[in-house]
């Protein structure tokens, strides 16, 4: 193990980009976790994710000493929102990939394994889903079930397992046929057993490879439907939901245009080093794990 | 090759039918008074809710509610859209052109640029043009698009006042909505130019610089990264050499062959950029308020109007399964193989 870990790191060495990402989500997840450090929740708060509003004003105000982020419109405080917001991003990111992913499996796997009616039941279903462009889709999902945080997370679920699935399809329909699973099979092993300690750990990783390539776009997609008034509520500590509060602002007031940059500006870059550092990390994780795809 | 279309075509309607009973799944969340919602066309009707609800078994089992359903929905009667404040169809009339016009603003400099600067970087492997190719595909690919139109509002509105949202100015709208435009084929660009009113054609192409400049940069990556690996290979090919060794300037070499051949799988590509373009416009038009599919669609979710979050939805998809079959089309045309599988 610890040879692999060093041969990891040797590659790793060699692609400042890859170096940069993982730098990136390291920096992210120390925020994460030092939340309640950097910015402090006042004492006896309901739910920390509430962003602490200064006041009623509509207006934003710039940063200052008190507001080192400065305020958006309504006087939330920018820096709370910024550091409580990682870990609503962190949590929608990952619990949304991985759920996502454990879909994929479970749908292509079935799929790939029994074949028939069960393969194409399931294949029909997913193309079905993947007729669809993965943000509109999430629109629709969203508005039946009613805005909310938990509901983009589930509409971004909804619209991402099919492209795993069917990856996962394609390979389990290649390697089920290989001499190793007939020779479990002879030996009397179970279908559970076959799929799961047999198959799987042979296909697995250029699904890994995908879902990490992936992360990028869902951090997106969950971002745009916050933005767009479809996520949490407005106050609530999440990126996409900040930027839709700027989206007034973007004037400025006479004289200078660029007064309420901050609106905009902060939250946009925190989103995009996000996305950014996930896309890095994907690109090294493919060039580690899987050296023919590149 | 017929079949192999014909095989493709037969499947649409099969894929659309699946559409429909997804869609149709999703409506099951709603209470029965809301999807009465469906079937109102005027505002008076709402009196009669109970009777809307009978008349199209909303409270019967699923089957007898799906099939009353789908009748609707074959003949094209969708529902009244409330955020629109006209019928969806209608509604899908008017915003439809609006769409496919700024897709198209966005499709074609993607393709021109893109190739451009992938076959730049190729040629000019890990030096400047190369590195600031890599720059833009992993910028553009990780930058939300609602941040990048809203910076780029901030610049070229707000600061430089050059460049203002929506579709056309104030006074464009009551020329274009006067009797004297013809409306032809809906794409403003082109009516203008058939009504010989040039204001409006300019009006109407600066209003389209900011949205599409935004689709162009975050759907260009994904192009310029596949013309520029495609290029490097033919580049390292025998016949390559050859056009070298016998003297033809380096310029013919890449463009006139190694280009042709390096654009085979950009062609097939296109469509499924196309494909991509259709569901990014739905956050670029909200931000830019550019009055599309997209904006209605969303419009339509915040305000719970679903008979258009419906309408722009079913739209949407039967764009993107005919981009989607004509990829594959594209692709059976170029590679052979695909079409014996």
């Amino acid at each position: 193990m610890n040879s692999t870990l060093r041969n990891v790191w040797k590659k790793l060495k060699k692609k400042p980009m890859s170096l940069l990402g993982c730098a990136i989500i390291g920096g992210y997840t120390l925020v994460a976790g030092l939340a309640p450090v950097l910015a402090r929740p006042a004492p006896n708060t309901r739910d920390v994710y509430l962003i602490p509003q200064d006041g009623y004003s509509p207006d934003p105000v710039r940063p200052s000493k008190e507001h080192w982020f400065g305020t958006t419109e309504q006087q939330y405080d920018l820096f709370y929102g910024m550091v409580w917001g990682t870990r609503t991003a962190f949590k929608v990111a990952l619990s949304v990939v991985l759920t996502s992913l454990l879909i994929g499996i479970l749908i292509g796997g079935l799929a790939g394994f029994y074949g028939g009616w069960v393969d194409e039941t399931l294949m029909r279903f997913t193309d079905v889903v993947l007729a669809f462009p993965d943000l509109v889709l999430s629109v629709v999902i969203v508005a039946v079930l009613q805005p909310g945080l938990y509901k983009v997370m589930a509409a971004v679920v909804l619209v991402s397992w099919p492209s795993y699935a069917r990856l996962l399809r394609g390979d389990v329909l290649s390697i089920k046929e290989r001499e190793f699973v007939l020779a479990a099979r002879a030996l009397g092993a179970s279908d559970s057993r076959i799929l799961l300690r047999h198959i799987l750990p042979n296909c697995i990783y250029p699904l890994l490879v995908v879902a990490s390539l992936s992360m990028g776009r869902i951090v997106i997609t969950a971002a745009a439907l916050s933005f767009l008034g479809l996520g949490a509520p407005v106050g609530y500590a999440d990126w996409g939901q900040l930027i839709s509060l700027s989206r007034n602002w973007i004037l400025g007031s006479s004289g200078n245009p660029f007064e309420f940059w901050h609106t905009v500006f902060i939250p946009g870059t925190a989103i995009f080093l996000f996305v950014l550092g996930w896309n890095l990390l994907g690109d090294a994780f493919r060039d580690i794990l899987d050296p023919r795809q590149k | 090759m017929l079949r192999f279309v014909g095989k493709r075509l037969a499947l649409l309607p099969l894929v659309m039918l699946g559409v429909t009973v997804l869609l149709f799944a999703l409506l099951q969340f709603l209470t029965p008074e809301m999807r009465a919602a469906l079937y109102v066309k005027d505002p008076r009707q709402l009196a009669a809710l109970e009777a809307i609800i009978q008349k199209h078994h909303l409270r019967d089992p699923l089957p007898i509610q799906y099939w009353s359903w789908l009748k609707q929905v074959l003949v094209g009667d969708l529902g009244y859209s409330e955020t629109a404040k006209m019928p969806v169809a209608d509604a899908i009339r008017a915003f439809f052109p609006a769409t496919l016009e700024l897709t198209f603003a966005a499709f074609f400099p993607i393709l021109f640029i893109g190739v451009w600067l992938g076959t730049k970087s190729a040629v000019h492997k890990d030096k400047f043009v190369d590195h600031f190719s890599r720059f833009v595909a992993i910028t553009g690919y990780s930058l939300p698009s609602f941040v990048l139109g809203l910076l780029l509002l901030m610049i070229f509105y707000g600061k430089m006042k050059m460049f203002a949202p929506g579709r056309y100015s104030l006074d464009v709208d009551l020329l274009v909505h006067s009797d004297e435009f013809r409306h032809v084929t809906g794409l403003l660009l082109v009516d203008s130019v058939l009504n010989w009113k040039w204001s409006v054609f300019w009006d109407v192409a600066k209003h389209l610089v900011l949205p599409s400049a935004t689709l162009v940069y975050i759907s260009m990556a994904l192009l310029l990264r596949i013309t520029r690996s495609s290029m490097l290979e033919e580049l390292g090919k025998d016949y390559v050499r050859t056009a070298r060794a016998k003297g033809l300037s380096e310029r013919a070499v890449i463009n006139k062959h190694a280009r042709a051949n390096a654009l085979i799988p950009v062609v097939t590509l296109s469509s499924l950029l196309f494909v991509g373009l259709l569901g990014g416009v739905v956050i670029t038009e909200t931000v830019f308020d550019y009055p599309g599919i997209g904006r209605w669609g969303v419009n339509a979710a915040q305000q719970l109007d679903i008979p258009g979050v419906l309408g722009s939805a079913l739209l949407s998809s039967l764009l993107f399964v005919v981009a989607n079959m004509l990829a594959d089309v594209a692709y059976a045309l170029v590679d052979p193989r695909i079409r014996v599988q």
